[in-house]
């Protein structure tokens, strides 16, 4: 009974899956697994990723795209880009960042208290949360199993679609679509907005196409999830301080109920 | 309580004696504590402190999230962003008050079909078992009202979708959903409300859970034979039972802790590994997601309700029978919540003299197939409807009503029941009693002056 209902737990949990990413991404076509830093029960944010990213989202996504959930000031908190407060400041300035005050019902230059601005273009989804609002793994028959040992594949998901353009264009209603093979459906309305060269990394990485594409799906996570390594690290402080907690329970339980089993046996008519 | 005779409180100093006699919260308090346990119980007793603890666990990680939410379309989504972002530990609060919905309906399972296999439902348990469906509908409720919150899309379109299920109710229908909503549609009003009720109904199934509590104390537990615990001698009662504190305590707070471990894994690893990637998406009326699916708790309930579709020769003939009272959308809300309702009914169906599926040689293979079912309707809800699903649905859905309507009913009369033990002490002596053949039993000092 017991061993059998902790098996199915565990296939409840799987099934459970089925109701999530499977379904979600079960129209998406083709997304290939990438080797992110932050992955699995240790994984980091690379700083010097996230700042590329940034700099690949300010110089790229952000003329159409927004992060209205993300307050600026977070850029130099601690697990993020790291950037200092005084850099905060300057990045602010230097790329002109505006937000709309409805208290001046107008338009004035960003604090780092404020949030980043919101999609400028009207089709264009706000990318705060994009990674996690996406996956990219799902199944095998709906049973979870590949989300569950790979992630959800958001990120993943992220970088596919920016690296996996066909080159080919259709037109639709008046507007041009794009083929991608990750987008749901194969086209997609943004055109390819990547190509070697398009940012120049201060860092002096090389900027092709798939490191722009994996750094802003890095710092994409990062403004989906800021919490990431705080959130890993609770975790394991929470299993390691239950662990030794169970260890007690366990051997104090086993002390208590001794004597209990002992008399059983000790009762036990002798035949 | 429970008629098992046992030691009761006794107020020694002069301001117990005086406290007892104005408000004997002491001696309740100690009963309750010391209730006489069958010493027999297996692991598949802890779900009962399990669920305790992760109620408690809800409603103070809501309290203090409902500090930090604004229930308005237009904000919700934005200020549980402000909770993962701004507060402090607002992102853990969050994730596990998200995932401990989910702790506490897998474990609230595991507390059913604990019951449906022992027999914990049948006389005199029928009102426990009856309070504790209450229990599970409320539950069902709280998390539906709960889920929809975040004002995501999958908050949004299943609100829609479970609220729409109430306006297929006949002639009154329309007027039901109209008012449950507040509205013609999801809208301000029904996120108000929502939030409303899904604080309020924590208390009721905490007030709940104590007459939950209240009546099995009155009878006394059950236990994995189904052999009553004797009352006819302290000493006869003694035999059979260990009191709660310490050795059931000990005992659950053991399961709890490993429980717990496992539940901080997921949520510190993968805390959205059980939800819907659209809810990071906020509500959009104008953009329906490919596919509306509840949380994974609803799927086998959820798989019922879209299994009588138009095409089931039931629910064809019942439409025709009717005269499109009753049409394929009306079948499937009530087979929805008769689904439940068959389960209530446990108590009254199941004909067998004997308790514990330990001894029903026959009915062990009809509850694993139940059990099996369960999980079948639960991947079947997941998946689209259309294909073969629909079909795999039908038929889950229709062992579900068959096991609870015929099948119990029916194994009682034709099974021939296992010898039972004569007492618990004989069961309890028959598993620990043995020589030691295999684990550890070193420790186990021969002479043990315990008391």
């Amino acid at each position: 009974m017991l061993r059998k209902l902790a098996i199915s737990t565990v296939t409840a949990a799987t099934l459970a899956l089925s109701s999530g990413a499977a379904l979600a991404a079960g129209a998406a076509g083709h997304v290939e697994d990438y080797a992110f830093s932050f992955e699995g029960p240790f994984g980091t944010f690379d700083q010097n990723q996230l700042q590329r990213g940034l700099q690949v989202y300010t110089q790229v996504c952000a003329a159409c795209h927004g992060l209205r959930y993300v307050p600026i000031r977070t850029l130099s908190d601690e697990g993020g880009p790291g950037l200092s407060e005084e850099e905060v400041r300057a990045y602010i300035e230097q790329n002109f960042i505006e937000v709309y005050d409805p208290d001046l019902q107008d338009w004035r230059a960003a604090t780092p208290n404020d949030n980043f601005p919101m999609s400028s273009l009207e089709n264009a989804p706000d990318l705060s949360l994009m990674t996690k609002a996406r996956a990219g793994f799902s199944g095998p028959y709906g049973l979870g199993l590949n989300p569950l040992f790979r992630g959800m594949g958001g990120p993943e998901y992220l970088a596919s679609l920016l690296t996996h353009y066909t080159g080919s264009e259709r037109e639709e209603f008046g507007a041009v679509l794009y083929g991608n093979e990750t987008f749901p459906g194969g086209y997609i309305a943004m055109s390819p907005p990547l190509w070697d060269g398009a940012v120049e990394y201060n860092d002096g990485t090389e900027a092709t196409v798939e490191q722009m594409a994996l750094d802003v799906a890095a710092f994409l996570t990062w403004t989906a999830e800021p919490a990431l390594m705080a959130r890993k690290q609770m975790g394991f402080t929470a299993i390691l301080m239950l662990g030794v907690l169970s260890v007690l329970l366990y051997l104090t339980n086993k002390r208590i109920w001794a004597p209990v089993k002992a008399r059983a046996k000790g009762q036990q008519p002798a035949e | 309580m429970s008629g098992i005779p046992h030691d009761h409180y006794e107020p020694k100093a002069n301001w117990e004696k005086s406290l007892q006699k104005r408000l004997p919260i002491v001696g309740l308090i100690y009963d309750t504590i010391m209730i006489p346990t069958p010493k027999n119980l297996n692991w598949m007793w802890i779900w009962g402190i399990v669920l305790t603890f992760t109620l408690v666990l809800q409603i103070v990680t809501g309290i203090i999230l409902v500090m930090h939410y604004t229930p308005h379309v237009d904000l919700a989504f934005a200020s549980v962003e402000h909770i993962m972002r701004n507060v402090n530990g607002g992102w853990a609060i969050r994730y596990i008050h998200q995932n401990g919905a989910s702790l506490f309906f897998i474990a609230v399972y595991l507390h059913i079909f604990r019951g449906l296999y022992y027999g914990s439902y049948k006389a005199p348990r029928e009102i426990t078992w009856i309070i504790g469906m209450l229990i599970y509908v409320l539950m069902m409720g709280t998390a539906f009202m709960g889920y929809v919150l975040p004002w995501g899309q999958m908050s949004f379109w299943g609100a829609t979708v479970i609220t729409g299920l109430f306006g297929a109710i006949p002639f009154v229908g329309d007027a039901i959903q109209t008012w449950l909503l507040g509205g013609p549609a999801v809208d301000n009003a029904t996120l108000n409300r929502f939030l409303s009720l899904h604080y309020l109904l924590p208390f009721v199934i905490l007030g709940m859970v104590i007459l939950h509590i209240w009546a099995f104390h009155t009878t006394g537990n059950n236990n994995p034979t189904g052999v009553e615990v004797r009352r006819t001698s302290k000493k006869e009662a003694e035999a059979d039972t260990l009191p709660f504190w310490p050795y059931f305590v000990i005992k659950d707070l053991f399961a709890l802790a490993v429980i717990l471990a496992v539940f901080f894994a997921i949520v510190g690893f993968m805390p959205n590994y059980l939800g819907h990637p659209d809810n990071y998406i906020e509500a959009n009326p104008l953009v329906t997601p490919a596919h509306i699916v509840p949380e994974w708790y609803f799927l086998p309930f959820y798989a019922i309700l879209r299994a009588f579709d138009g095409e089931v020769w039931l629910v064809m003939l019942v439409d025709f029978l009717t005269a499109g009272i009753v049409d394929a959308k009306f079948f499937g809300v009530v087979a929805m919540f008769g689904a439940i309702v068959v389960m209530a009914l446990a108590p009254w169906l199941d004909t067998s003299s004997v308790r514990s599926g330990r001894y029903r040689p026959m009915f062990k293979w009809w509850f694993w197939l139940f059990v099996v079912n369960f999980f079948v309707l639960m991947w079947a809800g997941a998946m689209p409807a259309e294909g073969i699903y629909p079909y795999i649905a039908l038929i889950g859905s229709a062992y579900w009503f068959a096991y609870f309507l015929v099948i119990l009913p029916l194994l009682g009369v034709i099974e021939k029941p296992l010898p039972q033990p004569d007492t618990i002490e004989d069961d309890f002596k028959e598993h620990y009693g043995k020589d030691d053949g295999g684990h550890g039993g070193v420790t186990s000092p021969a002479a043990s002056p315990a008391e």
